[in-house]
């Protein structure tokens, strides 16, 4: 794998992995639930638990957050710390 | 104001509900903030839980004395942010905006300022007076943070008590910082949060268009900053508002900008970012919390279903150790004196009285009523794993399993509910939030083995598989799972055409529970229950034991046994007479029912006489099937009622009821004629 700043889903992040939230593919009211609990463009997330199936668990803003594989796979991060 | 501070405040609460003339406080918060513990706090048992007009959204209200004065104080659904994504989002800013409460205090927690905060930004948005409790200050500190309240209050603008509400820390001075500004002497002043720099002159060209039209008592600037966000209920108001030239010329404004929501949202989180730098030392990097810690087990997809599998089991190994002997305690020492008690006093009365009074009443409601220790001390445990926050783990590795029904995690901690009793479990869906999903967990929520069930195959199983009836009970749940497991992939396939809403929860820190939150909860939820047996259930017997008693007076000539004669045929297919064809639709007022008409019909030699009765007349497999039937059967009365409550709908609860008669019914014809083929 390439080290770097690479465009990857959120659900692709391995456990430790922080990365920087770029863009959602998502529509309105996911959308709003997604920024309600922190997540927004530039805003900073740390993988804390992806077992490579089912939810995992990902800690934005201080909160641990579980989201469903299928919603973390809408969350385009960039790798790395900015 | 030096009194204030040394005065104990007491709380006494009286409960005069919508006294308008009253300081009107109203607790604001995300979930997972204490916001209820702290209601629960000021307003102890004197509170009054309804529903918002309208809504099945759960509405608390309660008054309460400080220092002779009383203040009513309501308290807000918890959501995240306040834009129109849910009712309770709705409900809340409506309540702000048209009722305008004197103070809006909005409990935050010091453990997770960042993402708590944002309703605050919010709540400043509406120009609400707004006092900040900053709670969980302990759990902050078990996970390495500290928060300065005081420079976070010259921050914020907003006065900030720091407090524990689990252990009554800060409530005084809380309540003494809300008396000051009623009082006027403190002056609300906050630093609201801005729209980013780019996004300002959007924002002002859209207050320009929508100036003069926006109705009372909505802020300009507010509207102006929701339709910003794209906020649906904000936009369908202002379309009525304005004439179509004028929202087509906002429109065009709004399409021009769809990056805006994220614009407006990062300038809070931005504000936010300023207030956390300046009050927060953040934990050091790598630092590992408790919380982490334990998820490593609790969330894991292997050993948290382990853990999972064993917390229910302790659950339920407790609720029947210790609740079975005093349910069989309360019948054998209350309610059977009792009725022996009262036939004796009504000995002089008519015999129709005395047997609607003795056998109606007593025999129906007492029966039902001796389930109360078995459902509290279920609800304790329920109660007590919520407070601590293990629910949100339960919830997290039941997802796979909840994927085969099209549901997600949510949906497993009513079912778990389920399991006590099935009312609450349906007014427990509350917590899912889309529509759809919640309404599939109602329809598949009374196939969950609720403890009445669990009574009648406590009582049937030893009868007729003497040492194998643990296997035959624990078949019978695994059966009930099995079909709710199946029905509900088959339903949504079906009506919900295998839609799936969106999983996203917060997993909350873990935290010491505490009593007074857990003693409400169960208080509240047994209160329920007894209002439920008082009322709903009361009729049920009543005309149950009419249709009994009707026209003969004797029950194996009533109407109710003309009726199960009447469907016997279909009895028949389940290896049932007309006897156990009437146990079972008298089982619909509450399930265990159907051993009190067993008794009726079998019991007239006495002692443990019913027992033997059964056995000698009833083949296994007809026990078996019975069994089965009674599992799967309609939902009692109580759940069809809050079925509909829920729901508010007659097409659904009706579809709840058929699809369970033809479950239940299928069911048994299959099991039985399976049981007689293997030689039962």
């Amino acid at each position: 794998m390439v080290e770097g700043h690479q465009r990857i889903a959120m659900s692709e992040m391995a456990v430790g992995e922080e990365g920087t939230v770029l863009d959602f593919q998502a529509g309105c009211v996911f959308q709003n639930r997604l920024v309600s609990l922190g997540f927004t463009p530039g805003a900073q997330v740390n993988m804390a638990q992806n077992y490579g199936h089912g939810p995992l668990i990902v800690i934005v803003r201080g909160t641990r957050v579980a989201l469903g594989r299928g919603e973390a796979a809408k969350i385009i991060v960039e790798r790395g710390i900015q | 104001m030096s009194d204030c501070h040394s005065a104990p405040v007491k709380t006494t609460a009286q409960l005069v509900l919508r006294d308008v003339s009253l300081p009107l406080i109203a607790l604001a918060g995300q979930p997972n903030m204490g916001k209820s513990t702290l209601f629960n706090l000021l307003t102890g048992l004197n509170q009054h839980v309804g529903n918002w007009p309208g809504k099945t959204v759960e509405r608390r209200e309660g008054i309460f004395n400080v220092d002779g004065d009383e203040w009513r104080l309501v308290d807000l659904p918890g959501t995240y942010s306040l834009t129109a994504n849910s009712p309770e989002e709705v409900i809340a800013r409506e309540f702000i905006l048209r009722e305008q409460p004197a103070v809006v205090v909005a409990v935050v927690s010091a453990a997770n300022l960042e993402r708590s905060l944002y309703l605050v930004a919010e709540l400043a948005a509406l120009d609400a007076p707004v006092v900040v409790a900053l709670n969980m200050m302990d759990v902050a500190e078990q996970e390495g943070v500290c928060v300065e309240p005081h420079v976070l209050e010259a921050a914020l603008g907003l006065p900030v008590v720091p407090m524990v509400a689990s252990r009554s820390e800060g409530v005084r001075e809380l309540l003494c910082v809300v008396q000051e500004v009623l009082s006027g002497k403190r002056l609300i002043r906050p630093h609201s949060a801005e729209v980013s720099a780019d996004h300002y002159e959007i924002l002002q060209k859209i207050e320009e268009l929508i100036a003069g039209y926006v109705p009372l008592p909505y802020p300009e600037n507010w509207v102006a900053l929701k339709l910003l966000e794209g906020d649906v209920e904000v936009a369908r108001m202002m379309r009525e508002a304005l004439s179509p030239s004028a929202w087509e010329v906002v429109q065009v404004v709004l399409r021009a900008h769809d990056d805006a929501f994220m614009a407006v949202a990062s300038g809070r989180y931005e504000w936010i970012g300023r207030m956390i730098r300046a009050a927060v030392t953040r934990p050091r990097i790598g630092q590992i919390g408790l919380t982490e810690r334990v998820d490593r087990w609790a969330a894991h997809p292997f050993w948290g279903l382990v853990l999972l599998a064993g917390i229910l089991g302790l659950v339920f190994w407790l609720t029947f150790t210790l609740g079975t002997p005093l349910q069989g305690w309360l019948d054998g020492q209350i309610i059977t004196p009792l009725a022996g008690f009262a036939a004796d006093a009504l000995a002089g009365a008519p015999f129709w009285l005395r047997g609607m009074l003795v056998d109606g009443m007593i025999g129906g409601v007492g029966s039902v009523l001796t389930f109360l220790p078995i459902l509290v001390i279920f609800f304790a445990a329920f109660a007590l794993l919520e407070d601590v926050g293990y629910m949100a783990r339960a919830a997290y590795v039941m997802d796979n399993l909840m994927h085969l029904m099209g549901l997600h995690g949510k949906s497993f901690l009513p079912l778990f509910l389920g399991f006590g009793c099935n009312v609450p479990a349906i007014m427990g869906t509350r917590v899912i939030d889309s529509w759809p999903a919640r309404l599939l967990t109602i329809l598949i929520a009374p196939l969950v083995p609720c403890t009445a069930r669990m009574a009648v195959v406590a009582f049937i199983a030893p009868v007729f598989f003497g040492v194998n009836a643990i296997w035959v009970s624990w078949g019978l749940v695994l059966f009930s799972l099995l079909v709710l497991v199946s029905s509900g992939a088959l339903l949504n396939r079906v009506i919900f055409k295998g839609q799936r809403s969106a999983f996203i929860m917060e997993m909350p820190l873990y935290h010491i529970p505490n009593a007074r939150t857990i003693g409400l909860l169960v208080w509240q939820r047994a209160l329920s229950f007894v209002k439920k047996a008082g009322t709903t259930i009361l009729a049920m017997s009543l005309l149950v034991w009419i249709l009994s008693f009707l026209p003969t007076g004797d029950m194996n000539t009533s109407f109710l046994a003309r009726f199960g004669q009447l469907i016997e045929p279909v009895g028949k297919l389940m290896g049932f007479d007309w006897r156990l064809t009437v146990a079972l639709i008298t089982s619909f007022p509450a399930k265990e029912n159907a051993i009190a008409t067993l008794g009726v019909f079998f019991g007239n030699s006495a002692g443990s006489g019913l027992a033997d009765t059964l056995a000698s007349t009833f083949s296994s497999a007809s026990a078996l099937s019975f069994l089965v039937v009674t599992m799967l059967f309609i939902p009692c009365m109580a759940t069809v009622a809050v079925t509909k409550q829920e729901t508010n709908s007659w097409r659904w609860t009706l579809l709840s009821v058929f699809m369970l008669l033809g479950f239940s019914v299928t069911g048994g014809i299959v099991v039985f004629h399976l049981a007689r083929f293997l030689g039962l």
